[in-house]
């Protein structure tokens, strides 16, 4: 079972945002692996225990992605493969995925993963993408994953509570949904271990691609509030009895 | 401009952002001195689609086929392209449900197009459709444009567009008509099987008047009985984002937002949530939200109208001291 799972680097969670046309300026801010996409290669590491196989990280963008594929390998990913791409965050998903593919096709493998979704841009259409590029059979939001016989059994989420077996052959694409297992810390020994693995680093440039942008963001901006926050102030004993008090006369809900 | 909205049913049953979805369609149609279409896709599906001609459309496409009775991704891309290509629309709309995620990317791709998915909103910049969709998890909006020849494909957020305002037809009925597809059973690789819930939930968030909800800020599980004891006081009942729910630390069942449940309490108070995008769909119909977070900038407070800055560990306390003394 060699799977390659797809990673992104993003800005960390707490990382202050300050805008910059239509991205952020990076220089000060922390990265690190999109949380979904973590899911995806814990995933990875399991089916490789169970089934044998190898497991490749796959990133795409500036150099500072390096470590995030470190990362990956320190878990206990085979290899890395970095595309170089310092305007990774001008691509559209449709151009990400066309990137993605090319480096995907030429390696040996029998399932590719991504996450849900990213955590900056979150459009979440990559591995939904991928499987229609490489024109493999995919499913999304998957919450287990059974190998028997060549085939998967996986289960996947609907909305409100309700789930779904499907049957889906090998090769496949499979975007994961998280919560999907515990993800592992890496361990001393991994972080060492590491250090021996391979990152191939490939230019985007020399993939031949051509990515003919589909959509553009424009801008990004924070957003304009619809409602309008009362904010209270205090010590948190006054703030307390301040909400306590207009709960109960101004909306009259306790 | 020449809008399709492929409207989304399960078993017979509409998915409701369905209609929101319409709702933007009609408001884009009205800016842009356009039409709007409809289509229904399944397998005996023609009643549903009736119900859409009474709506204020152009036209309802019916697509039917034995294929198409269970949704997989194969068998809608490959159908709805033969009727996308057949219709020339310039716009394809979709609601943002799990269902459209997991193909209309594809559908987009195989007709050389992008899609512009999960947008709360649009402008009209002098002829030029501006899309607006949330990133960073909701701490930033973006103006989204398409570039290149139409068609070109967004979907909507649940919630971002309301479905009472929905106009009706205004002569009685539109034309339904049959849409042709043809499938073949081997176009289609992953095989449906059946739905399921997980095991009956016992408690029922969407009935509970009062909703105490958690997220990354309670930092640690030990540290939830502080919010327990908050809600018992408020008389309501405890929930979570799903980080909190993926740890662990509360039951799958009390996970409110798109992979969990909707919720409309009378008072929604969040405490330590950020408001992911993912979450704020789920309860930002509640009556009152009150928000605690430390950081100012959480986007929990665009949809919050109370808000209080500061430290969860100290508020949580604090609140249910005061409830409790007031109520004597």
């Amino acid at each position: 079972m060699d799977t390659i799972v797809c990673i992104k680097q993003v800005p960390a969670k707490d990382a202050p945002l300050a805008i910059a046309g239509n991205w952020i300026n990076e220089s000060d801010i922390g990265f690190e692996m999109n949380e979904p996409d973590s899911y995806a290669l814990e995933e990875a590491l399991q089916l490789k225990e169970k089934h044998g196989g190898k497991v490749v990280a796959l990133s795409l963008g500036p150099e500072c992605v390096k470590p995030t594929i470190h990362e990956a390998l320190a878990k206990g990913a085979d290899r890395g493969i970095h595309i170089a791409d310092d305007h990774f965050a001008q691509l559209d998903p449709l151009g990400a995925a066309k990137v993605l593919a090319a480096v995907i096709a030429k390696e040996k493998y029998d399932l590719v993963l991504t996450g849900l979704q990213s955590d900056d841009r979150g459009f979440g259409q990559t591995g939904v993408l991928l499987a229609g590029l490489l024109n493999l059979p995919h499913a999304t939001i998957i919450m287990q994953i059974d190998v028997q016989d060549g085939e998967m059994k996986l289960k996947r989420e609907l909305e409100a509570g309700w789930f779904q077996w499907i049957e889906c052959p090998l090769p496949a694409v499979l975007s994961i949904q998280s919560g999907i297992n515990k993800v592992r810390y890496a361990t001393m020994r991994g972080i060492i271990a590491a250090k021996k693995k391979q990152i191939l680093t490939v230019a985007k440039e020399s993939l031949g691609v051509t990515v003919e942008p589909t959509q553009k963001i424009e801008k990004i901006y924070v957003p304009t509030k619809t409602k309008k926050t009362e904010f209270l102030t205090g010590t948190p004993k006054e703030m307390a009895a301040k909400l306590v008090q207009k709960l109960k006369v101004e909306r009259r809900v306790i | 401009m020449k809008i399709l909205v492929i409207a989304e049913q399960r078993q017979g049953k509409w998915n409701n952002t369905s209609f929101e979805t319409l709702v933007a369609a009609q408001q884009i149609a009205a800016a842009t001195s356009g039409t709007v279409s409809a289509a229904v896709v399944g397998k005996s599906v023609a009643a549903l689609a009736e119900e859409l001609a009474t709506k204020d459309v152009a036209e309802v496409l019916l697509v039917e086929h034995e294929l198409l009775e269970s949704y997989t991704p194969d068998g809608y891309c490959t159908g709805l392209k033969q009727v996308i290509e057949a219709a020339t629309p310039d716009l394809v709309l979709f609601p943002h449900t799990y269902q459209v995620r997991d193909f209309a990317p594809t559908l987009a791709a195989m007709l050389g197009k992008g899609m512009v998915g999960d947008c709360v909103g649009f402008r009209n910049e002098g002829g030029k459709l501006v899309f607006v969709r949330q990133m960073f998890q909701g701490k930033t909006a973006a103006d989204v444009t398409f570039t290149g020849a139409a068609p070109w494909f967004a979907s909507f957020q649940s919630g971002a567009f309301r479905a009472d305002l929905l106009t009706a037809h205004r002569s009685g009925k539109a034309p339904v008509n049959a849409a042709k597809v043809e499938l073949k059973a081997e176009d289609i690789r992953t095989k449906p099987l059946e739905m399921f819930q997980e095991a009956k939930s016992a408690v029922d968030l969407t009935q509970a008047p009062v909703i105490v909800a958690i997220g990354r800020g309670i930092k640690a599980a030990e540290n939830i009985v502080q919010a327990e004891a908050l809600a018992k006081a408020l008389g309501g009942e405890i929930a979570a984002t799903r980080p909190i729910c993926d740890e662990g630390w509360l039951p799958l069942e009390r996970q409110i937002g798109s992979s969990g449940q909707t919720v409309a309490p009378k008072l929604y108070l969040a405490l330590g949530i950020s408001g992911a995008i993912q979450h704020v769909v789920g309860m930002k119909g509640s009556r009152t939200i009150v928000a605690v977070n430390k950081d100012q900038h959480a986007p929990i407070f665009e949809i919050a109208d109370y808000g209080i800055v500061a430290d969860i560990f100290e508020v949580m306390p604090a609140l249910t001291a005061e409830l409790q003394k007031t109520k004597g």
